[in-house]
Formats: C-alpha cells, structure tokens, sequence
C-alpha cells in the first residue's frame, strides 16, 4: 500500500462514518415524509450478536430507539429479515408479541407497519420499516418502499465496508501494522521512504 | 396400464393407442366444473412455513406436525412439531386455506427453528419431505436468495411436478433474483388488489404467473389472534386453497392440468369466454 493510497483510505473511512448515517437518516426522513408516516426506520443485522440494531430512526421513538438492539429471531422485523419478504400489517398491535417488546422499549404501539428487507446480492442487511401511514395502502406503496430499500441496501452496504476497513487499518486490526508503516514513510521528505516501499513492491511482485 | 409396458423415452408407432386417455373436460370449463360443492375433502396441503397454530379458530385441526431444525452434525434433522408457530405467518396461510377448503387436510413443515437460524438448508430439507409425503399442495409463502440453493431447489421442484405434488409459491415483490417462485414447473402468484377471494388473474408475461387476493386479508395470527395483512405471502395460500378444491374434486390432474384450469378459471381468461 502507497503512503497516498493509505491516506485515501484512511481520510475516506474517517469521514465516512458520519456521511452514511446522514444517508441512512435522510432515506427514513423521505420514506416517512412519502408514506406521511408516523415514523421510520432502519434495522441493522449485527451478525456476530445475531441481533437487529436500529441504526436510523426518525419520527415516534426516535430519542428511545436508536441504538437499541432484540434479537434477529423475533418478531415481525425478524421474520422479514430471515424470509427476505416485505409484509405490510395493518393492526401488529394485535400480535401480542410485538405489542409487549415494542411498549416496553418505546412506550409506543404502531398501529399499521410495512418492512421490507434491505438486500445486497445474496445477504439480508437489515429492515426498512415504515409505521403507521396516513394514506391507504395500495400495490404500487409496497415497490416504491422496494425501491427506497435498495437505496437503503447500497448505503448499507458501504457503511459496513467502511466500518471493516477502519477495524483492518487502525488499532490491532490486521493491517493496522501496515497502515502506520505507510504514514510515516508518507510524511518523510526524502524519497527513501517511497524507494523502500517501491522495492518491497517489486520483491513481491 | 402399467408404466412398464412402455418404453420410458419413446413412443413406438404401435404404442399411440395404449396412452389414449378420456378427457372428461367440457368444451367451456366453468368454475362450477373446476370446483363447484368442492369442500377440499381428501386433499392433502402442506404448508411450508413457521409452524401453524393448531386449534386456531381460523385454523380448526392440523393433521400433522414436523419441524426441521438443524443436527449436531450440522445437517437439517426432522421431528414432530410441539411447538405450533413461532412467528405468526404459517399460520395466517393456514388460515386462508382453511376458508377456502375447509375440509381439507392441513399438514405443517416448520423450516424456521428458534431464532429464524438455519432457513436456507432447511427449507429444502423440508421441501423434500414435503414432497416424500406426496402432499397435493405445497404452499411456500417463502423463497430464498441464496444462488447455492437454486440448483438443488429446481430438481426438488421438478420432483414434485412429475409426483403431482402442486408447489405454489410466492413471487418476491421486489426486484431480487429469488427462488423457487421463479421455476414453471410452480405456480408463482402474486397480488391483485381486488376483495374476492377465488377471483384469480392469470398474468400473460411471467414469470409471476398468477394473481391472487394480496391487499388488507384478513388472517389468523399467533395467540388466536386475527390481523390484517397485505403481501404476496398472503395471496399464494388463495391459489393453494383453490388447487385444493380442484384436487378434491378432480384428483386425476396432473400439475399441468391443473394450472391448465386455473388459467382457464382466472377472470381475465373466462370473462371473455
């Protein structure tokens, strides 16, 4: 790795956090404000955990439910994740259930949930949910809460990749080693640093 | 005649006469025909999903009970199911069959252990089996993304077809590559808007190739519960309650006969009769 192609990275990854969560919160702020929902969200699948976490929330319970996590196996979110189908229902209060699990976290009951499944190629990332609509559900609702997912998805998708290249490059990550070797070559005036590099480059060639 | 009087591959020019089979078909198939005082009464459905809730109201009785989970060897095992459902959804399908066909046969395969864990390898295990009891209708309001699985799930489906196991599948609505909705030799149903439940829609540009009722549907959920629910998840078990009046009363059709007649039973098709 080139000391340039490491600050890249490194700058990259360290803005990045910040700018994906403002991407996952504007894509539940525009699918509340389509649906004129009551609220909206974003599940994520922490898969060590095996747990659904909410990583963007806007509307009712937002202050209480970021960063709350239930496991991946229950409930409705749950079961969209591991069918990969989106389900509209119109009365979940009435799954006795959920209702129990959502009180006691927020205080607060939807009436009406729609939850899709955010896809990328073969994995299931998460949940986009949509509570409590205003208009009357109709087909063509459902494919363009299809379409914010894949939105969703994408955003996803690079959120994580970031995520596992701040853990590679910093701390005790795998590459970590790497990474600081390649600063502090970078920030050498004489070339030998870039000599060294491109030597070592050509030994493993 | 036995099967064993034929070659397997060929048809000799001597043989024509001994395949001729009696069509009892009328010239203009009526849904009276096709399942009029049909109850579903010995047809067998199975339904492929997260358990079914027995004794609920919507559900009535449930012939039989498995769930398959996976080994400490790391491969799907079967057994008896005492758990019942575990998420709500199997038995919202069970439900729908059971208003449809009431008199017919519910058989429940869970694919979903605690914790949703193990659904890919599962699912086709449990598909297997499905088609090993020789149900006559499999509903699966399910379907996986994983491309491993696809090859494995078309041979099953393809098993099932020439078993006259009817495997009836939910379409993904959204625009993922997912299966086994996919395959013909399925019957894939998404959903129609409309409130009937025995209005079908036959689509003429698959690969969905059926609608069914799929917008606010009344259902039976975990608990005794009824909620109201909208998905094509919802839709697949009207198609499969209807292949259970048409089994009931013509147990002779084949797969291909039968999504013969829900073609020609489907409004689009017979309204122009």
């Amino acid at each position: 790795m080139s000391g340039d192609l490491n600050a890249a990275v490194a700058a990259g990854v360290l803005g990045s956090e910040e700018r994906f969560r403002e991407l996952l919160r504007s894509v539940v702020e525009v699918a509340r404000a389509i649906f004129r929902a009551r609220a909206s969200s974003v599940l994520l699948l922490d898969e060590p955990a095996n747990e659904l976490v909410f990583e963007a929330v806007v509307g009712e319970g937002e202050e209480t439910l970021l960063g709350q996590r239930f496991p991946a196996g229950t409930g409705v979110a749950g079961w969209v994740l591991a069918t990969r189908t989106p389900l509209v229902i119109e009365d979940v209060g009435r799954d006795p259930r959920f209702a129990k699990d959502v009180a006691e976290d927020t205080g607060y009951v939807p009436e009406g949930l729609m939850a899709v499944p955010l896809l990328s190629d073969e994995r299931a990332l998460g949940v986009l949910e949509v509570l409590d609509r205003q208009a009357k559900f109709t087909l063509q609702e459902m494919e363009l809460l299809g379409l914010f997912a894949a939105q969703a998805a994408i955003a996803v998708d690079l959120l994580q990749r970031a995520r596992e290249a701040e853990a590679a490059l910093g701390g005790d990550g795998r590459l970590a080693v790497v990474a600081r070797v390649a600063a502090a070559l970078e920030g050498r005036e004489d070339q030998a640093g870039a000599r060294l590099l491109a030597a070592l480059e050509e030994v493993l060639r | 005649m036995s099967e064993h009087d034929l070659p397997a591959w060929s048809l000799p020019s001597e043989a024509a006469p001994k395949i001729a089979l009696q069509s009892n078909w009328p010239a203009a198939i009526t849904h009276d025909w096709a399942y009029g005082d049909s109850t579903g009464a010995g047809a067998r459905v199975c339904i492929l999903d997260s358990g079914v809730e027995a004794g609920h109201p919507k559900v009535g009785e449930v012939q039989s009970a498995v769930v398959v989970t996976t080994g400490e060897d790391g491969e799907p095992r079967i057994d008896p199911d005492t758990e019942g459902d575990v998420c709500g959804h199997g038995t919202a399908c069970a439900g729908i069959v059971r208003a449809l066909a009431p008199e017919a046969e519910i058989h429940s395969v869970r694919v979903l252990g605690p914790g949703y864990t193990g659904s890919g390898k599962n699912l086709l295990a449990g598909l297997r089996h499905a088609i090993e009891q020789g149900f006559d209708v499999v509903n699966m309001s399910l379907s996986t993304t994983k491309k491993d699985h696809a090859t494995v799930l078309h041979e099953l489906a393809d098993t099932a077809y020439f078993k006259r196991t009817v495997l009836v599948a939910s379409a993904h609505n959204m625009p993922v590559e997912s299966y086994p909705w996919r395959f013909s030799s399925v019957i894939s149903v998404g959903s129609h808007m409309e409130e009937d439940p025995m209005v079908l829609y036959y689509n003429p540009n698959p690969p969905v190739e059926f609608f069914a009722r799929g917008v606010n549907v009344e259902v039976a959920w975990m608990g005794g519960e009824t909620i109201t629910c909208t998905g094509n998840s919802f839709a697949t078990p009207h198609v499969a309650g209807i292949c259970a009046l048409i089994r009931s009363k013509h147990p002779e059709l084949t797969p291909f006969e039968l999504k013969s007649l829900l073609h020609l039973t489907s409004r689009n098709v017979a309204d122009r009769r």
